[in-house]
């Protein structure tokens, strides 16, 4: 067995299922009523934060560390939603999570915030995160971090994680054709951008709140404001794009003849 | 004056794959529309002459290497390296690249070390008035912005399947080795394999994509579920049209909720949101349900038709040409018997 240091980088996006419409403020482009949209954990850094607990209870000694970069009273609202379901320190950075803002400031921000964890042993550091947001959806944040705290062991999309029991670890990388790249690393320090894992979502526990929001409250009082902006962006435009198709509704035609106008269709 | 940087890694036969060639056609009408600007080739593996060759008339001034059997794998501290390597070498303003897992990878981390910015998944450009904007999509594929940018090196990923292949004769040209040091290499690739143990049902290069909705797995008319039949089903009509299977969440979610489920689906399956947005020319979509957020994963289908027992599922309604209003069992039952 081995000991973890294990830190998520994960923030907030706007609730999927919220209509969200582009505007232009004096800053650039933001989302309309963006304050108020409901929020939730970011998905893919969601699935990294789960298995990240899962692998700290495989290893005793190991502990997680919640990296967010949000603005704080959003943060807070999230905490009440994720505190619950796995054991974590949370770190906060006071900043936007907009999508709009440049991935190079958001993992200057995130890395400097992890540089100044007190304790943090980097021969067990294991940087964890989504293999891209719901809101920028670059996927080039993850290793940005990693190159500013000097870790050039990196992996993307990983869907599984495993460790042998000697300190390395084994992991499965998505890449092209729904295949897995499969790569040895001898060990921390390492970089893993998640895609969704194999975990499923944790059932809430009231004690895991409990104890996490002890912690929470310091950390959101004591979170360093950061600059995130998009600094040398110049966005001309940003619209939802009007594609609305008209559908033909095809109503109380036999099986059959579906059948037959699907086949010529496909086979033309 | 742009410096323009083709980046690519070179498959193990000395071919550059389709996302290559889709992304060397866009760095080469990129030079020729900024004026002024000069156009460079990185390449990265043992069969980089080779490649070399089988582009060389693509109007580069300039051919990089980065070989050795260190290079031939997919592993971000070497193929990072190497693209640092060229990047100092060629001292590119404009690096572009295909956004594959390899390269989505590794280029980030090299673009920060040459103290760069990276736009990834990028679907278009225009050059008006020697001015660059790139296209890219925000929010899932929910809203596209038009932007440039001031500083460089700038890094370019190329959503694969969106530029014309570059097409031309191959020929003969030399190609200047860059050497690269390399850090210890703490990781060992070895080797892929499929990501389930059924058969392969994730086809990129398919005519058509086959959504399949949590539809399939409730109760049908009779009260009962069919998820076997169901099961059947999709993989007869898989196995007939050589189709890729894409899911929706609710379907593959279903896996850790240990419900029933039809076992050739994986999260790798799974569209829309937090999934994939495959690009394939048809799509036919079955028993879906949702509104606009879940609706992205078929965003760049062009031609769509759905079957669904809901007239007015919002899956359908204004995003499909052709809805279905019918039982996909049986639909699709009779679709794998005239196949």
């Amino acid at each position: 067995m081995s000991a973890f240091h294990i830190i998520v980088c994960g923030s907030l996006v706007p609730d999927p299922l919220q209509t969200l419409e582009p505007i232009t403020s004096p800053t650039g482009p933001g989302l309309k009523n963006e304050a108020m949209l409901p929020a939730v954990l970011d998905p893919w850094a969601g699935h990294a934060l789960y298995e990240a607990a899962n692998l700290a209870k495989n290893n005793p000694g190991s502990k997680v560390w919640l990296v967010s970069l949000g603005p704080k009273a959003k943060l807070q609202q999230l905490m009440m939603t994720i505190a619950q379901k796995v054991p974590f320190e949370l770190v906060a950075v006071d900043g936007s999570a907009s999508g709009f803002t440049d991935p190079f400031e958001a993992a200057n921000a995130l890395s400097d915030a992890i540089a100044k964890i007190p304790g943090l042993d980097r021969s067990k550091l294991l940087v964890f995160g989504g293999c891209a947001s719901a809101s920028r959806d670059a996927g080039v944040t993850m290793q940005m971090i990693g190159e500013k705290l000097g870790i050039c062991d990196q992996f993307l999309a990983v869907d599984e994680l495993s460790t042998p029991g000697d300190g390395s670890l084994r992991i499965l990388e998505r890449i092209e054709g729904g295949r897995y790249q499969v790569s040895s690393c001898q060990g921390a320090p390492a970089v893993l951008a998640w895609a969704t894992g194999k975990l499923p979502v944790p059932p809430n526990n009231p004690q895991v709140g409990m104890m996490n929001m002890r912690a929470i409250m310091p950390a959101l009082q004591k979170a360093v404001p950061a600059k995130v902006g998009s600094e040398g962006v110049t966005f001309s435009s940003v619209e939802v794009p009007k594609q609305k198709r008209e559908t033909r509704i095809v109503k109380d035609m036999p099986v059959d003849e579906i059948a037959r106008e699907i086949v010529a269709w496909i086979t033309a | 004056m742009e410096k323009i940087l083709y980046l690519a890694h070179v498959e193990s036969d000395g071919t550059l794959s389709k996302a290559a060639l889709e992304s060397l056609g866009a760095a080469v009408e990129l030079s020729k529309k900024l004026s002024g600007s000069s156009l460079s080739v990185g390449l990265i593996g043992s069969q980089a002459e080779k490649a070399a060759g089988s582009i060389a008339s693509c109007g580069a001034t300039s051919f990089f290497a980065v070989s050795g059997p260190e290079f031939d794998c997919s592993r971000y501290s070497t193929d990072a390296a190497a693209i640092e390597a060229l990047g100092r070498q060629t001292q590119a303003t404009l690096m572009v690249a295909a956004g594959t897992s390899r390269f989505g990878r590794a280029v980030p981390g090299a673009t920060f070390r040459l103290n760069g910015r990276i736009d990834s998944r990028i679907t278009g450009f225009t050059v008006e008035n020697n001015s660059f904007q790139i296209q890219r999509w925000f929010y899932r594929q929910r809203m596209m912005s038009t932007q440039t940018r001031a500083q460089r090196p700038w890094a370019l990923l190329l959503d694969p399947g969106v530029f014309s292949p570059w097409a031309g004769q191959p020929g003969t040209t030399s190609v200047q080795s860059i050497a690269v040091n390399l850090p210890e290499l703490r990781t060992r690739v070895l080797g892929t394999e499929t990501a389930t143990t059924g058969p392969q049902t994730i086809r990129p290069d398919a005519k058509l994509l086959f959504v399949t909705g949590a539809g399939w797995t409730k109760k049908q008319s009779d009260g009962q579920p069919h998820v076997k039949e169901a099961e059947d089903l999709i993989i007869n009509f898989l196995e007939k049209t050589r189709a890729s299977l894409g899911s929706t969440k609710s379907l593959v979610d279903q896996t850790g909720d240990g419900q029933q489920v039809i076992s050739l689906l994986s999260h790798i399956n799974q569209v829309g949101q937090t999934g994939s947005t495959p690009r394939h020319q048809k799509g036919l979509s079955t028993c879906c349900h949702g509104e606009e957020p879940h609706t992205v994963g078929w965003r760049f289908i062009n031609e769509r038709r759905a079957i669904n027992l809901d007239a007015n599922c919002g899956w359908a309604q204004g995003k499909a040409d052709v809805l279905y209003v019918a039982d996909a069992f049986q639909v699709l039952k009779k679709v794998n018997e005239l196949l």
